[in-house]
């Protein structure tokens, strides 16, 4: 009988251990899921200085648009904590988002093959940035669901994880983009 | 579930040739099932030296190439498999390029940091960004659900069996003096011959199934990946329609890439037969799937 007590004890507490250890790997798997996201960021702050100089001399007519550009990244470069982040990140690729609308009247700008290097990189910054966003948001699924699923929530409350944000889309890039289609003069 | 099954079958097998032929599970017989252990033992043996020194001679025979990054296309390669990496959270794999104007693409290695991804020149023309896109999430689902370990083991079990059913042939003449040895049930003894004399057949049927299986994993998880099973769509029906084969591709190759390179007719035909016996599921089933996966309930016909 007192083999049946130990045994229970046994198994009770490989089962605490590894649900406390599973918990642990995964805010960490979150940690470092968001820091990836910080690199891309960057990466895109860095890339946009030179997308603005490159279309500079092409686009005379654009001027207060690729401002809007440079003032949001300023913005963004100073935001801090994930909502924040998530906000400034949102007008930033809105405003990147016109200026490749719009450099699509300008034809030379499209044959220009430093352009298409620069966009392309460009594009696949905004992937990476999307796809990092998309791994952390189901990184941090995972390990809110973890914690609030019986009987995972009784560790979870003892050794008090908290759950995690969601990079999530800010209303702004949600609203629908007001498209001018009167020729310019 | 279907390794299990393997798992299992090949246990059988090892045991009937050990019962058969080598007294196995008898008084009479040795302590250990001699023949499952030496099998597995050979089998292992040379399977093991080609997952460890397969990556290589693999890319090697198919002429696979670094990437040049004065291309553009190459360039725009090396950005997808990047962005492929950072959805999957694996490591960056490596990325070579195969010269071959049918569109095709495999992935090798046989953990994350090994890990290898050849695409040929075709598909690089053929597909656009976001289907070249789909195609590379598909090779990162195959290196993240480790489905070359799983099929370097299913490898080792048919070996084994292979073997096995070998030494069952060449017992099978000379164990009539020990046909009094033992307990030999005589009932059981046709059957068990039978089923070792089948064995090696029934052994690369499952090993196909196992390989379809995988296939539908990879491409499920590639849509989970890009999010976009549209895309994946697309560059099968582009690829189905292209009809190349890959020229320097093997029978021994042509389980790893993405669609069948060897380019049989078999892989059209959806007559249930015929699917047993090829390593990619019919195209146009994966399309169909995928297409539902997307949500639109009737793929279009193209």
């Amino acid at each position: 009988m007192i083999f049946v007590i130990w045994g229970i004890v046994f198994v009770a507490g490989i089962w605490i251990i590894s649900t406390y250890n599973t918990l642990t790997a995964l805010r960490l798997r979150v940690q470092n899921g968001w820091h990836q996201i910080n690199v891309q960021l960057k990466r895109r702050y860095d890339l946009i200085p030179n997308l603005v100089e490159t279309v500079k001399g092409y686009m005379q007519f654009e001027q207060d648009t690729l401002q809007k550009v440079i003032d949001a990244r300023s913005k963004a470069m100073v935001s801090t904590g994930v909502k924040q982040t998530a906000e400034a990140q949102g007008a930033l690729s809105e405003s990147l988002g016109k200026v490749f609308v719009l450099m699509e009247n300008y034809p030379d700008l499209k044959s220009n093959q430093n352009v298409l290097d620069l966009q392309e990189e460009l594009s696949t910054t905004e992937n990476q940035i999307a796809f990092s966003r998309q791994y952390y948001n189901d990184l941090v699924t995972q390990y809110n669901t973890k914690q609030q699923v019986f009987p995972g929530n009784l560790i979870a409350g003892f050794f008090k994880f908290q759950p995690s944000e969601l990079f999530a889309a800010p209303e702004a890039e949600m609203a629908l983009p007001k498209v001018n289609l009167s020729l310019p003069r | 579930m279907l390794a299990g099954c393997f798992i299992v079958f090949f246990l059988i097998i090892g045991g009937a040739v050990d019962f058969l032929f080598f007294a196995g599970f008898t008084p009479a017989g040795a302590r250990l099932p001699i023949a499952t252990v030496l099998a597995l033992g050979f089998a292992s043996f040379t399977t093991l030296t080609a997952y460890y020194g397969g990556s290589g001679l693999i890319l090697g025979s198919l002429g696979a190439e670094k990437l040049d990054m004065q291309i553009a296309e190459h360039r725009e390669l090396r950005n997808i498999v990047t962005e492929m990496a950072l959805a999957s959270g694996a490591a960056m794999p490596q990325v070579y390029v195969m010269d071959d104007a049918a569109p095709n693409a495999l992935a090798t290695g046989t953990n994350e940091k090994n890990a290898a991804i050849c695409v040929t020149t075709g598909l690089l023309t053929l597909l656009d960004r976001e289907e070249t896109q789909g195609v590379v999430a598909h090779e990162m689902s195959h290196i993240r659900n480790e489905d070359t370990l799983l099929m370097t083991l299913v490898s080792v079990l048919v070996g084994g069996i292979a073997i096995l059913a070998d030494w069952g042939q060449r017992g099978a003449f000379h164990s009539r003096s020990n046909r009094r040895d033992g307990a030999k049930n005589p009932a059981l003894f046709i059957p068990l011959l039978l089923l070792v004399a089948v064995s090696p057949l029934l052994a690369r049927l499952l090993a196909m199934a196992v390989s379809r299986q995988r296939e539908y994993l990879a491409d499920a998880t590639a849509a989970e990946y890009t999010r976009n099973p549209r895309s994946l769509a697309r560059a099968l029906e582009k690829i189905r329609d292209a009809g190349a084969p890959v020229n320097k591709a093997t029978r021994g190759t042509a389980p790893l890439f993405f669609c069948d390179p060897l380019r049989r007719r078999l892989d059209d035909s959806e007559s249930s037969l015929a699917n047993l016996l090829t390593t990619h599921p019919p195209i146009a089933r994966r399309i169909a799937l995928l297409y539902e996966m997307a949500g639109m309930a009737q793929a279009a016909i193209r």
